[in-house]
Formats: C-alpha cells, structure tokens, sequence
C-alpha cells in the first residue's frame, strides 16, 4: 500500500534513537536518492553509525519512520530487509572459507546450490580475488577481507548497501585506491551505497551528496561543492576543509550579500539563511580564497593591511600566516611560478595587503 | 653435553611421569589384574584366573544396566547443554562486574560438599517434606486428584539431581567460549537473511563447539560414574552402572566382577568420548 509513496532509496522521516537520556539521533530527516552514493559524516559520536544502525533493523528508533523503497519499515527485523552491511571489524565467519561467506546469504534465502556457486564466482570476480575461494578469513589481508566483505554483501543483490567506516582499518596507500576502486564499483552495479565515514576527504572523494553530522543532529545535507563552499553553520564550515571565522556583526543585507563589522573593519560577504540585520554573525573565508598583495586596489572591497607572523613553503603553495589587527588569518598562496627567487615570497614582519571576494567569503549565523 | 641433557630431561619428566605411572598405570594394572580373577570365599579376590567376569556382563541384565546408564547419563548431559546456554549467554551480556559476580555465584556451591547439596535436594523431592507437601496440597485436596505426585526415586530425580550437580561444569567451559564470541558475527547473520535460530546454528554453535564439546565431556563422564546421585535420588529404582560397582566393591564384595564392570565402562565412555570429539570437530570444520 505505503510503496512508490516516493523514489527515494531510504527515508528518515523526523528519527529519535535514544540511549537512556543520551539522544544519539535527534530528530534526523534525509531523503537517500536511488542509486546515489551518500555519506554520513561527522566526528566519532555524532550518531552516524546510529542512522545506518537504524536503517540495517539493527536497533529500533525510539520516534519517526525509516522507509526503504518506499517501504515502511517499523519493526522489521534486520534479517528481512533487503539491504545489506559492509561492517567497520569486516565481521567476516572465520569457521567459513571464503565461498561460504560470500555464499551466507544466499543460502539463507534457500537459492540453488549452482545458482550459489556461480554468484560466489561471480561477486568474488567482481572485488577481484577470484583465486581466494578457498581460504579462510584469516590467511588474508586486511584489505583483502575487506573485499570478501563487500562481496558477501554485494552478492545478494540488496537495494540499498550500508558501508561502517569499510576503510578505516587500512593503511593510506591502500585506503586511497579502495576509494576510487569503491566508487567505480558503485556505478558498476548501479546500488545505492550509504556511506558512513569520519575522513571529510573520503567523503568528498567519493560522495554524491553528503549529510554532516553533528550530536546526533543532520546539519546540512548537499553534494561536496555545496558542503565546501556554502556551508550553512559553523561546525560545518569548520569540520570540512579549512577556514578562518571573523567575528563580528551584521551592518546592512543588501539582497545576497551584506555588510559586516569586524573589530572595527568593515567586510562585505555571501549573506547566509537565517542571517538578519543587527545580528552577531561570523564570516568564513577559506585560506585560499584569499589573496595577499604588495599594493592594495583603492576601490577594491574587502582590502585592510596586515603583517605578515609566519609563512611556510609546502611545495604546492606557501601557507601564511597574517595578524589582521589582533586575529590571526590563515593565507594558502598557490605557487603557481616556478621560481626560486626569496624576494617574490612575502617574509615575517613585513606589511601586506590583505583582500578577498565577497562572494567568496560567507556570513553565517553564530 | 648430550648426558647432561638426557638428564635434565629426566629430570623434568619425572615428576609428571611418577604420578602417571604410580597413580593411573599401576591402579589400572591392578583393576586389570583383579578382573580376572575369582571372588573368593572370604571376599578377597582369589585364582585360578577366569573370564566369567566379563562373560555375565554381556547377560541381557547388565546390557541393560549400560543401556539405561548411557541413557540417562546423555538425557542429563542434553538438559544440561538445554540449561546453561542461555544462562551462559546471559552472564556474558552483563556488564563485567555483574559478569564476574555471576560466574562466582555459579562456584559457590562447590564450596559445599556433593553429599550434602544432594541431600538437600532429595529433601526437596520427598514426599515428606515442605516442598512437595505444599504441592501435594494443592495436587490432591484443591484439584481433587487421587494419588500424590512422587517425584522422588525415578529417573526424573537422578536426571534433575545429575543436571543440578553437574550444571557449573557445562557452564564454565561455555563461558570460556562465549567470552571470545564477536557479537557483532550475528549482526552480520542477521544481515544476510538468517533468522534467530539459524544464526544460531550456522554462526555461534560452530564458533562455541570447543567449549561445548568440552562442557559435555566433563557432564557426561561423571554422570555415567555417579553413584551418590542415583543412590539418594533414585533409591533402588533407577540402578545406574556406577552404583552397581560401588556395590560390587562394598557389599556385594566382589572385586572381580566389579573390576569388569568398571574396565568396561572405561572403555565404552572413552569409545563414546572420541566419537563425541569427532563429530566435534567434523562440524566445526563445516
């Protein structure tokens, strides 16, 4: 009856889990798209790993609707949903070879014996170790386990695959390629992955769109481009990327973009949702969005003289940083010359100015 | 250099060796050597050597006898696996304090003698006593039935008095295995179709075998060899082997026959234990 309500893959619909009086999930709403690759994304404890919990029927929400398909999900239990689990520990059988593991769940639903047997083929063919049939969970890797798990999830074809922090056991090398080997795979089989990560960089790695996570809170929900360049609080601004906040309050909005008073200064910037006239508001510019320079543009906005307090060269640009009166403000220069001339670096104790785009630069709510 | 060696190794070696050899091979011997010999007048065991020992207890009476005793023995042995799985399980799931104050309180009964927890048992059982009079009350005068319940001297009571006697040595080894048990293996069980049940079966059976195994080995055993359970429990109703051997040596004062009985059962539950860890294993490896 309740199916084709809507497309999405998976529905939360206003979700409380609590903990005793600990609310690990806070009145969560995300609507997943079909086969769309959707990170959760927070620090440890935000109640990430709670939504895909949720999601799995391995806990029941305290308040609110999970759909999946359209499907209310209510009381189902964990083992008739149709989606699967790629688990952070892998959670791999270790009495079961490597075929059993990936066969498990086609088993459970009482499939061919030879129907088994050429799927198990066929998904271990798909994470590429087709020659591993026969081992135990043990003999192998941790990245090699990791794809038995994928394969034992992917084998059943579920509708919607749940991914804990997969690649959070592996070393950098080898996290960095199953990024990429992951997401190739997801568009392969055309399933919606719901990705649970706590590494920003993955997750704007390999996102379709992202949901921030914060206390138990969905903070913002929006593809990479969205999260990184309007983020719409604080914490988000400040959990993705790197950025400087300048304190201060809000002067005049003028349609997009408005006035704000910093220490004294005046800047103008992006106007954020919710920001009003009077308000105390922040503005957030991104260290390389901003630009130091020798001699200022008189009619240009957004320009104040600074001192240059330390610089440092990493090769793809030089990091700065600038004292703006008293605060401190982060510069990232792109080198984009090739030179090895010291007077084209700007160095310690030097005068500089100091200038950036109002579009680039965005006023958000305290 | 290669004296001094040999020597440590003796040396090492002999402790362990010296029990094994004065308190397992010779008493062994000696039932051995005993098994065959005659019963004589005065009791003691006499030549000329014979094998009429063995000879009776393949009589239909003493085939029985086996029969009822592995019965009961594996019956007993079932109910306790039936028993101290979930208990087990429970214990595991506690948080640690109460978990360690949980497997303490399965011990603490060892603090008391055997005989005297039995007793208290058949107490409870007697058709005399408080518990079963208050039952009985009920049974008879409020139900209007005829006959009281006897639960005393059946071969309810020697199971329930082997279960109850033998409850912390499936409990323990179970811990053991439970205790290293990756919880979130049923999650993923769960996650791939399989029901309450069949995670059990497929997942934490196979993954809890050795303590299992180890648990039924260490009932099992015992109950076969009881005596004082099926003496207080089962009076003379429910003869198990182990008494009758008890009597062979004490009243009846027959050695010989005795010793036969006992070499026997020997070899029956080493035979039985084997197969056991055989099966065991073969599932594990499934």
């Amino acid at each position: 009856m309740a199916q084709f309500l809507t497309d999405s893959a998976v529905e939360l619909c206003d979700v409380v889990k609590q903990f005793g009086d600990v609310a690990a999930v806070d009145h969560v709403s995300m609507a997943i798209r079909q086969k769309e690759f959707f990170s959760m994304l927070g620090p440890s404890g935000c109640g990430k790993t709670t939504c895909l919990r949720l999601i799995a029927g391995f806990e029941q929400p305290t308040k609110g609707d999970i759909r999946i398909n359209g499907q209310l999900m209510g009381d189902t239990p964990a083992f008739q949903r149709n989606v699967n689990t790629v688990f952070q520990s892998y959670a791999l059988f270790p009495h079961l070879t490597v075929a059993q593991n990936v066969g498990f769940g086609l088993e459970m639903k009482r499939v061919a014996s030879d129907e088994i047997k050429r799927r198990v083929k066929e998904a271990l063919e798909l994470v590429r170790l087709p020659q591993m049939a026969d081992r135990h969970p043990k003999q192998m890797s941790g990245g090699q386990q990791q794809r038995v798990a994928l394969a034992r999830a992917l084998v059943n074809r579920p509708q919607v695959l749940l991914l804990d922090e997969p690649l959070g056991a592996l070393d950098l090398k080898l996290r960095k390629e199953m990024q990429i080997e992951l997401k190739n795979l997801q568009t392969q089989v055309g399933i919606t992955f719901i990705y649970v990560t706590h590494d920003q960089e993955e997750a704007l790695t390999m996102s379709d769109r992202i949901c921030v996570m914060s206390k138990g809170k969905a903070l913002q929900i929006g593809s990479p481009l969205e999260i990184y360049e309007r983020p719409n609080c604080r914490f988000v601004a400040d959990f993705i990327g790197e950025t400087n906040f300048l304190d201060g309050k809000v002067l005049q909005i003028n349609g997009e973009f408005g006035e704000i008073e910093v220490s004294g200064r005046k800047f103008v910037g992006r106007i954020g949702e919710g920001v009003r006239v009077g308000d105390k508001a922040m503005m957030s510019i991104r260290p390389e969005k901003m630009l130091l320079v020798d001699k200022p543009n008189p009619n240009a906005l957004n320009t104040y003289e600074t001192r240059v307090a330390s610089i440092a060269y990493v090769g793809s640009d030089t990091r700065i940083i600038v004292k703006l009166g008293d605060t401190q403000v982060d510069v990232w220069e792109q080198n984009s010359q090739s030179t090895l001339d010291p007077s084209y670096f700007f160095k310690p104790g030097e005068a500089a100015w100091l200038t950036f785009k109002p579009e680039n630069a965005l006023v958000i709510k305290e | 250099m290669q004296k001094n060696s040999s020597t440590r190794l003796f040396g090492l070696m002999f402790p362990g060796a010296f029990w094994l050899i004065a308190f397992f091979f010779l008493p062994i011997l000696l039932i051995v050597g005993i098994s065959f010999l005659t019963k004589g007048d005065s009791g003691s065991p006499e030549l000329p050597l014979t094998i009429d020992n063995y000879s009776r207890t393949f009589g239909e009476e003493y085939l029985t006898l086996f029969g009822r005793s592995l019965w009961i023995s594996l019956i007993s042995t079932i109910l306790t696996v039936i028993i101290a799985f979930p208990v087990t399980i429970w214990i595991v799931r506690l948080p640690k304090k109460w978990r360690d104050m949980a497997i303490f309180l399965v011990m603490i009964p060892f603090w008391t003698n055997f005989l005297l927890r039995t007793y208290a048992l058949r107490f409870m059982f007697l058709n005399e006593g408080p518990f079963m009079r208050a039952i009985n009350g009920v049974w008879v005068d409020t139900l209007g039935n005829e006959n009281e319940i006897e639960l005393l001297f059946t071969q309810f009571s020697v199971m329930l008095g082997l279960v109850y006697g033998n409850l912390p040595f499936m409990i323990l080894p179970l811990y053991a295995s439970l205790e290293k048990f990756d919880w979130t293996l049923l999650e993923a069980a769960s996650d791939l179709g399989a029901d309450v049940w069949r995670s059990f079966v497929r997942v934490m059976l196979p993954l809890t075998a050795p303590g299992l195994i180890a648990g039924s080995i260490l009932v099992f055993v015992p109950a076969i060899g009881n005596y004082i359970t099926v003496e207080l429990m089962g009076g003379g109703k429910s003869q198990m082997i182990g008494r009758t051997i008890a009597q062979q040596f004490s009243t009846a004062n027959n050695w010989p026959f005795g010793a036969a009985l006992s070499l026997i059962m020997m070899v029956v539950v080493t035979a039985a234990a084997l197969v056991y860890f055989r099966v065991g294993r073969g599932e594990q490896a499934r």
